[in-house]
């Protein structure tokens, strides 16, 4: 596998991590009360949100520069 | 004599030579980091209730650090792309951003993470001895609720000497908000948050302690876990951190003038390796900070 290739799984794994800290935030804010975790699920959630962006931004990127065959 | 295969591909593999190099050596971490991440599994599921430190790290650190390991990744990326397009000090710039990234890593690691953990002091408290504790524990309480009991008193210690000298007899630790006030409600579950240790001092007799230490590798097999996987994870950012630098100076200049291919290439394979170190802190990240 490439680099760009590993990339493309690097952002993928990245993308459920961000979406799986988002779930803990919004737990830990209903299961254990800490409603200042309210604003880690906004951000995890709109980095996840980012991340998806760049990655489709970064396949479509290297297969115009050719790249990715 | 020049080595063959470091821009052509080999036509028996379909691959110029280090990236077949690289991809052996990523299997052989693969299994390293396996098998340290499948102790750390077994060793917490075989914990007793109440055992397993939770919420001891600080998850606004731990996150900050990972959306930088997640930014070199993409600065590498983009460094080996400016290559790829022969355009030298954008593949200058990025390359600086990456090595910049990893420092900081490696600085918040070394100076505010592992400092603070190295500062910090548990003493777990003999079974027989649970009721004396019981105003810093909340066992009664805790069982009213159906929640693990406590068994450990933790906080800064006043007296470090007592640790090494048999002749004091007592811990004096200002404690830790859960053991000032075991009973509140708020310090029924962990705290994400870093919290300071209070005012409040205990006084916490030895022939009471079951076991005591700073919380270092020997606190338990959890911080033993997790100061040998950070830890291991550390070095490998500091390796990646030093090639990346020496492809950075004035010798990845006189590469690309020379080949800039090569370059390319030898940037792709330590880009390659740091995506896996990267991707090894995508599992260290939920598995000891948020789980």
């Amino acid at each position: 596998m490439s680099l760009r290739g590993f990339h493309i799984v690097f952002i993928v794994f990245s993308t459920l991590l961000a979406l799986g800290t988002g779930a803990w935030c919004i737990w830990v804010d209903l299961v254990e009360g800490a409603p200042v975790f309210l604003a880690g699920a906004v951000g995890s959630f709109v980095a996840a949100i980012g991340l998806i962006v760049y990655g489709v931004w970064f396949y479509r990127k290297m297969k115009r520069l050719r790249l990715i065959t | 004599m020049e080595i063959p295969y470091t821009v052509n591909t080999r036509p028996d593999t379909g691959l110029w030579n280090a990236k077949v190099g690289i991809w052996l050596f990523l299997a052989s971490e693969v299994m390293l980091f396996g098998g340290l991440f499948s102790a750390y599994i077994f060793l917490r599921l075989d914990a007793e209730p109440g055992m397993w430190p939770h919420g001891l790290l600080n998850v606004p650190v731990g996150t900050m650090n990972t959306a930088i390991l997640i930014a070199s990744s993409v600065t590498v990326v983009l460094a080996w792309a400016s290559l790829k397009m022969r355009r030298f000090w954008a593949y200058w710039w990025y390359m600086l951003i990456t090595i910049l990234c990893g420092i900081t890593f490696l600085t918040v690691k070394l100076v505010y993470e592992w400092p603070q953990k190295f500062d910090h002091f548990g003493a777990f408290i003999k079974q027989e001895a649970l009721e004396k504790y019981e105003p810093y524990l909340g066992n009664h309480h805790l069982e009213e609720k159906g929640l693990a009991p406590r068994r450990e008193i933790t906080g800064h210690l006043h007296n470090k000497a007592a640790l090494s000298d048999p002749n004091i007899k007592e811990y004096d630790i200002a404690l830790d908000p859960v053991n000032a006030d075991p009973t509140n409600p708020a310090n029924d579950r962990p705290h994400f948050l870093y919290q300071p240790s209070t005012d409040k001092i205990a006084k916490i007799e030895k022939e009471d302690v079951e076991y005591a230490s700073m919380f270092e590798p020997r606190h338990s097999a959890y911080f033993a876990s997790y100061f040998t996987i950070t830890g291991l994870h550390g070095l490998h950012v500091l390796g990646g951190v030093i090639v990346f630098t020496y492809f950075w100076l004035p010798i990845g200049s006189k590469l690309y003038k020379r080949n800039p291919e090569h370059l390319a290439n030898r940037v792709e394979v330590v880009g390659l390796f740091w995506h896996f170190v990267d991707l090894v802190w995508i599992f260290v990240f939920p598995l000891f900070y948020l789980l």
